[in-house]
């Protein structure tokens, strides 16, 4: 047990945090007005960003250099998230290709998809939407009917998928197609790689529920994927087998995708607007449960790593913390909107940020399937 | 950067948790609702050391800090040993008030004291700060609890007793042992009832399932199981920050019986509607874990009362 920081992770935070002010300064005044990075305009404004961020080795933190990142450590990670999201800096719209797809590509990639595909994810370069959801595919991803035909040095794509994030600016995209037509459930599906500027895919970006086009559903019609259609080969794992390779993916973004950070960013706002804006001896106490609960957070996540770094597995426990940060995040917001009181239905980061953070339990496996999980997986309840 | 215990803190807890599985079963809790609570567990603590872990070891203590004994009352919770171990090795042992079985009312708005029927030491508050007295220099007035394990009486002092110290930031010091101790029991005794509860969930069927298998009682385990699991680092956290005299143990403490109250609340909630009528009962075993969290959840300070020491002290 020790909570101490060492001199060069310190160091790590002092200089990213003048980086981070610095370079923020200069972006902003580079764009102008700062759109949402789910419009089509905002995202073209945050890849500005991505690419200084990749510029100065900060893009991922805690990949190898020689694949863009920093050699960082599991602890750098951390450091680095509580800085971003406390200097105010616009979430990541590369977000889903270095959290989701990259841990799949370390974990299951040839050294070619390593050297070709990782480089240029950490520079913004190819942006990766993930295409797990289906029309009728969502929590039960295993009903995936997407299909994938082997063919003659490609494969041939049919079917959709839908409530892709930001899929509509993104030039990638990396999901579960069915290649055994055969198979059932979880069997036959293979983990494709596929350039969206395919002829046969069309893809249509659509309102969520804050309106941004944040969403986008995709169409395959006989479309054909070259085998090295990404520079390199595009199935991720092994043919038929490419559950387990979205199941790997898919804890890492239970468990690690949500840094304490941003929820500590969203606490202290909470405070200021406390301050700016005072109420009632119960609202106090609600900020300091509030409170509570991101600092009981930022511990667990604390004793995970330290766990991780063991060598040891947190496996199914992410589920645990997928349910706290995303009903966390809902109460924050709520405890915003109640502060600002009837100027709540203003437009604006707060009312942005509610409308989001209700999103929370609904992805990456809704609540209820991740409750299915603690309780059959890490309790042992009987299925 | 080293976030969990290490092999000599978990052999320490280990070492408590086999000793009190063998001598403080729930047959011993429940023999302590009508009599004098076995000694034996109490004795082979003591001999463990784990009665006087925070003392030096040039007083024939183990000479370690709160990080170590933490996970030993988290045993006590769980096993919800009637003894007072909180009090003895946690607030008063620091006072220099060793080889004894010591109880307080720090936490008691009304001067109700647990353990009052057999405790040898009694740390109360006075108007010049703490004080020490023995059984014969108090009148002792027991009271019925809804836990009668906890053997509580009303104790008014006949004499003056012994001045243990007059030091302002020494008795909120020692106040804020007794919550760390308290939250550290609330944690144990959550995992406790959430264990019998899943162990009942696989075994009783209805509807020709076991009860475990429907998604109604999954979910109310699963919500118990989220808080413990965030329950737990805040209380090793609030330990080490009372080791290292971290400028926000206070504020860590009050955090730790905050999230340790929260999570034996919705824990014994959820033990007891998984349960059914056989946990409405005083015959099944669930009921002695159950009102331990109940007594110790408003002791030591309420939600409240916690919620707003740590608000004073991030600036609301």
């Amino acid at each position: 047990m020790d909570l101490n920081w060492s001199e060069t992770q310190a160091a790590m935070r002092r200089e990213l945090r003048h980086w981070l002010e610095r370079n923020l300064a200069e972006w902003r005044a580079e764009i102008g007005v700062e759109l949402s990075g789910d419009t089509r305009e905002g995202f073209a404004q945050q890849l500005l960003w991505e690419r200084r961020l990749y510029e100065a080795g900060w893009s991922a933190v805690a990949w190898p250099e020689a694949y863009g990142g920093r050699d960082g450590t599991l602890w750098d990670w951390l450091i680095f998230e509580e800085e971003y999201w406390r200097s105010g800096a616009p979430q990541r719209v590369t977000q889903n290709g270095i959290q989701i797809l990259a841990p799949s590509i370390f974990e299951h990639g040839t050294e070619d998809q390593k050297d070709l595909l990782l480089p240029r994810i950490a520079a913004a370069e190819d942006l990766w939407c993930q295409g797990w959801s289906e029309p009728n595919a969502g929590s039960d991803l295993a009903g995936v009917s997407s299909r994938a035909r082997r063919v003659s040095g490609g494969w041939v794509l049919d079917g959709q998928k839908t409530w892709t994030t930001r899929g509509a600016f993104c030039t990638h995209l990396f999901g579960l197609f069915r290649s055994d037509p055969e198979s059932e459930r979880h069997r036959g599906l293979t983990y494709l790689l596929v350039p969206l500027d395919l002829d046969g895919i069309v893809v249509r970006g659509f309102g969520r529920l804050d309106g941004d086009e944040g969403f986008a559903e995709v169409f395959f019609a006989e479309a054909f994927l070259p085998d090295d259609a990404v520079g390199t080969s595009v199935v991720l794992g092994e043919v038929d087998r490419g559950w387990s390779v979205a199941v790997s993916a898919a804890s890492t973004e239970r468990g690690l995708l949500r840094s304490p950070g941003r929820y500590q960013a969203t606490v202290a706002g909470l405070l200021d607007l406390w301050a700016e804006r005072g109420g009632a001896a119960a609202m106090r106490r609600r900020i300091a449960a509030a409170w509570m609960l991101v600092d009981a957070y930022r511990l667990q996540t604390l004793q995970t790593v330290t766990t991780l770094l063991d060598g040891g597995d947190i496996g199914s426990e992410a589920s645990l913390a997928k349910v706290w940060w995303s009903e966390l995040d809902i109460e924050l917001h709520e405890i915003a909107l109640d502060l600002l009181g009837a100027d709540a239905e203003l437009e604006g980061p707060w009312s942005k940020g509610h409308q989001f953070s209700l999103a929370g339990p609904i992805y990456a496996g809704t609540n209820e399937v991740q409750r299915n999980i603690v309780a059959e997986r890490v309790l042992g309840l009987p299925r | 950067m080293r976030f969990g215990l290490d092999e000599d803190r978990e052999a320490l807890r280990s070492t408590a948790r086999d000793l009190l599985a063998e001598l403080c079963p729930p047959a011993a809790v429940r023999a302590s609702w009508t009599q004098e609570p076995d000694p034996a567990a109490w004795r082979a603590l003591a001999d463990a050391g784990a009665l006087a872990v925070l003392v030096p070891e040039s007083e024939g203590g183990l000479g370690l800090d709160e990080t170590y004994l933490v996970g030993v009352v988290e045993e006590a919770g769980r096993a919800a040993l009637p003894h007072p171990l909180t009090a003895t090795a946690l607030v008063a042992a620091p006072l220099g008030i060793v080889d004894t079985t010591a109880t307080t009312d720090l936490g008691a708005s009304g001067a109700i004291v647990p353990a009052a029927t057999y405790a040898e030491a009694f740390l109360l508050r006075s108007d010049d700060g703490l004080r020490l007295y023995e059984a014969d220099e108090l009148e002792i007035e027991p009271v019925e609890t809804v836990d009668a394990s906890r053997r509580c009486a009303r104790v008014s002092p006949l004499a003056p007793g012994e001045l243990v110290t007059d030091d302002a930031a020494a008795v909120v010091a020692a106040f804020e042992r007794g919550v760390l101790g308290t939250a550290a029991e609330l944690l144990g005794l959550s995992h406790r009832m959430l264990e019998l509860t899943v162990d009942y969930a696989a075994q009783r069927h209805q509807f020709g399932k076991p009860i475990g298998s429907f998604q109604a009682v999954k979910h109310h385990l699963a919500n118990a199981r989220i808080q413990i699991e965030f329950a737990g680092p805040a209380v090793l956290y609030a330990a080490y920050a009372m080791a290292h005299g971290l400028a926000d143990s206070g504020r860590a403490v009050s955090q730790s019986k905050w999230l340790a109250g929260n999570a034996a609340a919705v824990t014994g909630r959820a033990a007891l509607q998984c349960h059914g009528a056989i946990g409405y009962t005083t015959e099944h075993d669930l009921h002695l874990y159950l009102k331990r969290s109940w007594a110790l959840a408003r002791s030591w300070g309420g939600a409240d009362f916690h919620a707003d020491r740590v608000a004073a002290s991030i600036g609301l």
